[in-house]
């Protein structure tokens, strides 16, 4: 695999090896210095047509551990309404010497357009495009329920190494409770497929003006109540969902009050819930909207995991596409 | 120069009967049918083997000029209808100005003349400027020179059901036909692609089947109330054939195209993100494929348009949502529609005449196109080789754009001549140049007296 482009293309095995390489590089973030020589002299380029501080410093933090030169090209106010300037500027990193390209982009299929377009040969990682998909962010989702689930490595004061039992582990008879714009998220659609691929239950919760049509034909179940999914799942895992401010004025659901009451996680569903479960938001998150305060801050909450980990797996994703380049995933 | 400078003589052509001809060209007209004619001064172009369609009518393409010259012009859009068989070609209303006023169709049909390739009929916009709120001048362009009869906001959607009305009715009085592009807008803001378990997957604002029908179903029902004659562009789903089937059952005097894509093609291409293939109304599932096929050889879609929509490479070289929508289509149309309807037994060439030719230029009430090649008919007609089957290539596109979603496709047939009003504008399967059919259309129209030494 020459580009990381959605988690619909991955296998089980390729899954599985993207979370126990990044294993290895969250070892490193333990160490005195946490850097690899990995990907010195190679340059990864982080071109975002969107707005993402948080993704792009996760990138950023991971291609710096691998020694890679770092270039961030944020392109959102230049003239990208215009078709061209994609073309354009991957015509220019090209001529640059891009080995990576980590793309953010708003529309939909733009890195699978830029992986085949010719323009530029680098290796491209979608970091989000428009509503399709995140695949990063699954990625470290799974990377985190795995940890919880299994362990990850332990260091002992002498600086042993006790490695946990999550590497080589899949998701299987996991269960996970998605709630919240499945129709607008690229985090969903990602975790969907690869939280299924690794064997993971996942059921999506969200008001019926939310859920895409067709969704019968994703391996998932779908329920439009929260409360029944609490108790009928049981679920391992809820993972709540942004709530952007734009589908708040469009009509999708009365007002964000009301969204609330039915689809937040608000104290008492997080009392309901089993004492071992995880509360995952991949934020930024509304407190008090989808997520109460005391969810976000409880001992169940994986947020600040999430972001450590967001490192690890995005270490990986860059090790696996740019070292030695050819042998892939 | 002799007498004869002017006139040709095909040798065993087949008509759609099958009947094998040979057919004399002369002073615009088809001067003689039979076999063995002479060619004493004539040209002879050996047609053996090729079927003889009368000269094809597309109610529905985009020339882009006056504004978007960097598409398409009169000139090059003739240029690619002449190249797929066609002789008259109506050009929607969607330019810069728009086609709101006489003097615009007036010059959009003046360009046709002057360039020769194929019969130019303005469509008139209905509403001032496409904006849906107030008529535009739809006597005065129905009373130009450029005589229009069809009128359409196509790219938008006529919504607003009391303008809808107002138009049905004016153009009674003149006998024009409002061409519906329907497309309820609420429904589909910012959608480029079916809504489908597919555009759901692939994260792309989905543009769903009701949209189209529920307009259909209004604005049949409104044509019925008023009395009028109304025309459905570029029909996509499975359920608007039901509705027009239910219409005409009632009697209601509604027509429908489809376009040669929306028979062939479907959304699964959008899988890819590749913007050839985005396009309005989208590519639907192979359900609505099959329902549009039934259709039209059952008679509820009355007519093949190809809503050729070229565009400059910049505007398809790009991510899907910055992508244009749009396909070119005059070059291809026959190939497309012989791969999708007649090599299935669908449609015999004797209905392909009548859903290309006859129909359209009834529709628009287009006198001199459309008519069966008989002797003392005007000598619009294709030479179609039905038998080679090739990789379609940019070679067969002779617009500006190169939006073909049939590119490195292998497809069915070839047009290898074309002539209008009695002169050639296409050999050997390539366009002539542009000096030489505007000559002929100068001494066509002398001929007919219809344009004065200038």
């Amino acid at each position: 695999m020459r580009h990381l482009l959605s988690t619909r293309d991955l296998s089980r095995d390729e899954a599985i090896h993207v979370l126990d390489v990044a294993e290895n590089m969250a070892d490193v973030a333990t160490r005195e210095v946490k850097k690899l020589p990995t990907l010195r002299g190679r340059t990864v380029v982080n071109l975002f047509f969107e707005d993402s501080t948080r993704t792009r410093i996760s990138f950023e933090a991971a291609a710096k551990r691998l020694s890679a030169d770092v270039i961030n090209f944020s392109a959102k106010g230049s003239s990208v309404s215009k078709g061209e300037s994609l073309k354009d500027t991957a015509q220019t990193l090209e001529a640059m010497g891009a080995d990576g390209v980590v793309l953010r982009h708003p529309a939909s299929g733009a890195p699978h357009v830029l992986a085949e377009s010719g323009w530029i040969d680098a290796a491209i990682v979608n970091a989000g495009d428009g509503t399709h998909e995140h695949p990063t962010q699954a990625l470290l989702d799974a990377f985190t329920i795995r940890r919880r689930l299994h362990g990850g490595t332990q260091r002992s004061s002498d600086g042993a190494a006790a490695h946990g039992t999550a590497r080589g582990r899949d998701l299987d008879g996991v269960s996970v409770v998605i709630v919240g714009d499945i129709l607008h998220s690229r985090v969903a659609r990602s975790n969907v497929w690869l939280l299924t691929t690794l064997g993971a239950a996942v059921t999506l919760v969200a008001p019926p003006t939310l859920v895409p049509i067709g969704i019968d034909t994703w391996p998932v179940d779908v329920c439009f109540s929260l409360d029944e999914a609490i108790d009928t799942v049981r679920p391992d895992v809820v993972m709540m969902l942004r709530i952007q401010a734009e589908r708040m004025s469009a009509a999708f659901f009365p007002n964000t009050r009301e969204y609330g009451r039915v689809w937040g996680l608000d104290d008492a569903r997080t009392a309901r819930l089993a004492p071992d479960s995880m509360v995952m938001h991949p934020g930024p998150m509304n407190r008090g909207l989808e997520i109460s305060a005391a969810a976000a801050d409880s001992a169940r909450s994986t947020v600040l995991e999430q972001v450590a980990n967001g490192v690890s797996v995005r270490m990986a994703v860059l090790y696996l596409l740019l070292a030695g380049q050819g042998e892939g995933l | 120069m002799s007498a004869h400078e002017h006139d040709y003589v095909i040798r065993g052509a087949s008509l759609v009967d099958g009947e094998r001809t040979d057919i004399r060209i002369a002073d615009g007209r088809i001067a003689e049918l039979g076999t063995a004619l002479s060619a004493a001064g004539a040209t002879a172009i050996d047609a053996d083997g090729l079927l003889a369609l009368p000269g094809l009518v597309d109610l529905h393409v985009h020339l882009r000029e006056p504004g978007f010259e960097q598409s398409e012009t009169v000139l090059t859009g003739t240029r690619a209808a002449a190249a797929g068989g066609f002789t008259a070609v109506f050009a929607m209303a969607n330019t810069s100005p728009v086609a709101d006023t006489a003097g615009v169709v007036e010059q959009v049909e003046a360009l046709g003349r002057r360039a020769g390739y194929a019969t130019v009929r303005p469509i008139g916009a209905v509403s001032v400027g496409l904006a849906g709120e107030r008529l535009a001048e739809l006597g005065a362009m129905a009373t130009s020179r450029a005589g229009v009869r069809v009128f359409s906001d196509d790219g938008h959607c006529v919504s607003d059901a009391l303008l809808m009305r107002r138009a049905l009715e004016y153009v009674k009085s003149f006998d024009g036909v409002i061409a519906q592009h329907a497309q309820e807008p609420r429904l589909t803001i910012g959608a480029s692609m079916n809504e489908s378990a597919l555009s759901g997957e692939l994260g792309i604002p989905g543009w769903p089947a009701v949209a189209e029908e529920s307009i259909i179903a209004r604005d049949v029902l409104l044509a019925e109330h008023v009395g009028s004659r109304l025309h459905i562009c570029h029909v996509s789903t499975a359920g608007s054939v039901e509705v027009l089937r239910w219409a005409k059952a009632r009697g209601i005097d509604v027509t429908a195209e489809v376009t040669p894509h929306h028979l062939l093609l479907t959304e699964d291409l959008v899988a890819g993100y590749d913007a050839r293939y985005k396009v309005n109304p989208p590519l639907r599932s192979s359900e609505d494929v099959l329902a549009l096929r039934a259709g039209l050889a059952d008679g509820t879609i009355d007519i093949v348009a190809t809503d050729h929509a070229p565009h400059p490479a910049e505007a398809k070289d790009c991510e899907w949502g910055a992508a244009a929508f749009g396909m070119v289509g005059l070059e291809s149309a026959l190939s497309v529609v012989q791969a999708a309807v007649v090599d299935s037994g669908q449609l015999d060439w004797a209905d392909v005449a009548r859903v290309l030719s006859y129909t359209p230029a009834r529709i628009g009430r287009l006198s001199g196109h459309g008519v069966p090649l008989a002797v003392g008919a005007p000598a619009n007609l294709a030479l179609y080789d039905p038998t080679a089957s090739r990789p379609f290539d940019v070679s067969r596109l002779a617009g500006k754009g190169t939006n073909s979603p049939y590119l490195d496709r292998t497809l069915p047939g070839s047009v290898r001549a074309t002539f209008h009003r009695g002169y050639p504008t296409v050999l050997n399967a390539t366009p002539l140049a542009e000096e030489t059919v505007s000559a002929s259309a100068e001494h066509a129209d002398r001929a007919a007296g219809t344009r004065g030494t200038e």
